[in-house]
């Protein structure tokens, strides 16, 4: 993403709604973004909504008000110009939207978001089947971000907790060696705002592969939020909530998959 | 993608926060499934959801790409667009989500989805015990739950609790820890209600799963006891 010098006026409206920190004021009292930073996630461009003033005018009000030691302050959520301006990005840059943009769809799954169905399809798919359990692992939401590097160090350790990873996940198709946990070496200093690894186990693996997560998690520059799904009895409960209580888990939220699915008639 | 699993809260934060979406699997039951998910949402829009929206388009909340002097200075401003367009605007196959801010609207919403009989996964993410009471309440026997664990790793990189109940209730993240501060900010400094800055901030959750409702009611909570 980009900013049109000509254009903006420096309400610094964007450097509030960037999810990275990554755009700021700078010494020509005009928007900057640290391209370093940013991770493409377009929130700035498409979130703001756009007035298309002319930005000589907005300056001679803002000049003005001024004199008399009053601020023009835009709604929030505007940007009165439309300064933001998408530039073409190229690989390994690429990743940065994929991972970032919720709106645009991962090539690999076709799925936008973050381009996972971990087992709210699984009524339908059987992705996570009895005596399973299935593990997601969001790096760097919210507002934190995260490096591929973080992530490799993420899924080598679930590797070696002898997790499954899921095939249909966009993290795994940016794995070199997936039965290491190995992530392509181009991408890893690409900046993303988020990713989830998805991996599955047997049910007695749940304690080990846990602990695996919270040993890496503490050696991490990012947050990790984890998930654990499973499947339910005939009657509704499921046996990860005992494992999990038993481990010293606290938890109350979640998903719960109604079962309402049917597969496609063959 | 609905991504909304970690909403941070404890349980007496999170107990006016249901949401239900439906979701078809890809390659298998995705055909043909347009028509179901609008029935999904208008279904959904006789129980007065909060917010409800579509991965490719959006929330009720939106934000306006063509403001000029007129529309924003000089009449009030459409913060979006009505909740039946956001229902008749599903043109693909994704997920559809309705948000609800009690659990009798959401209860009352299972049995009429579970009686369309869609045959597409429809899944309730809030506090599990809620739901599993409503499943029973209805008759539906749950067939897969995922528990969220909640954050590990850098937390102190993350915000204040406040912020945090904000900026989560977009689960991809859109909504930035400064965007929820400056709102809660301009609130306790009376330059902005909890009405308009739930509104602004739900502009940017490109699924509709941000609940204004409870936004509202966490800018206040903010606004008189911080």
């Amino acid at each position: 993403m980009l900013v049109d010098k000509a254009k903006c006026v420096g309400c610094a409206n964007c450097v509030s709604v960037c999810p990275m920190g990554a755009i700021h004021i700078g010494p020509d009292r005009k928007a900057e973004i640290n391209q370093d930073e940013c991770v493409e996630c377009y929130t700035c461009y498409r979130g703001l909504s756009t007035e298309h003033l002319p930005p000589f005018l907005v300056r001679s009000v803002r000049g003005v008000l001024r004199l008399f030691r009053l601020r023009f302050e835009p709604d929030p959520d505007v940007c009165p110009t439309a300064a933001l301006t998408p530039n073409e990005i190229t690989w390994p840059r690429l990743v940065r939207r994929a991972f970032s943009d919720p709106v645009v769809p991962h090539e690999s799954t076709g799925t936008k978001g973050r381009g996972t169905a971990e087992v709210k399809t699984n009524d339908v798919t059987g992705r996570v089947g009895p005596g399973q359990v299935g593990f997601v692992v969001e790096l760097g939401r919210p507002s934190v971000g995260a490096r591929f590097r973080e992530v490799d160090k993420v899924t080598h350790a679930l590797a070696d907790a002898g997790v499954t990873f899921e095939p249909n996940n966009p993290v795994t198709y940016l794995m070199s060696d997936v039965e290491a946990g190995q992530i392509r070496p181009d991408i890893l200093n690409e900046k993303i705002l988020s990713c989830i690894v998805e991996s599955k186990a047997p049910l007695e693996r749940v304690p080990a592969v846990l602990d695996a997560i919270e040993k890496v998690s503490k050696g991490l520059d990012t947050v990790v939020s984890v998930g654990v799904s499973s499947r339910c009895d005939s009657e509704g409960n499921d046996p990860l909530k005992k494992i999990l209580e038993d481990a010293g888990y606290t938890f109350y939220r979640g998903k719960v998959n109604l079962g309402l699915g049917k597969p496609a008639k063959a | 993608m609905t991504n909304t699993l970690h909403r941070y809260g404890n349980p007496e934060s999170l107990r006016d926060d249901y949401i239900v979406f439906a979701i078809p699997a890809r390659g298998i039951n995705d055909q043909g499934c347009v028509e179901k998910l609008r029935t999904f949402l208008r279904s959904a829009l006789k129980y007065n959801p909060v917010n409800v929206g579509e991965g490719a388009k959006g929330g009720i909340f939106r934000p306006s790409k063509s403001l000029n002097l007129i529309s924003t200075y000089l009449r009030p401003r459409k913060h979006g667009v009505a909740p039946q367009e956001v229902a008749e605007g599903v043109d693909g196959p994704g997920t559809v989500a309705a948000v609800f801010d009690n659990k009798e609207s959401m209860e009352r919403f299972l049995e009429e989805v579970k009686s369309l009989d869609l045959g597409i996964s429809v899944n309730v993410s809030a506090l599990v015990d809620d739901t599993r009471e409503a499943c029973r309440l209805v008759g539906i026997c749950p067939h897969s739950v995922e528990y969220s664990l909640g954050f590990r790793g850098r937390t102190e990189r993350l915000a204040s609790r406040r912020v945090l109940e904000l900026s989560t209730m977009c689960g991809h993240g859109m909504v930035s820890f400064r965007l929820a501060q400056k709102m809660i900010d301009q609130i306790k400094e009376g330059r902005q209600t909890p009405e308009k800055a739930s509104t602004f901030m739900a502009k940017f959750c490109t699924c509709g799963v941000f609940n204004v409702s409870r936004a509202r009611r966490l800018m206040e909570e903010a606004r008189v006891s911080d």
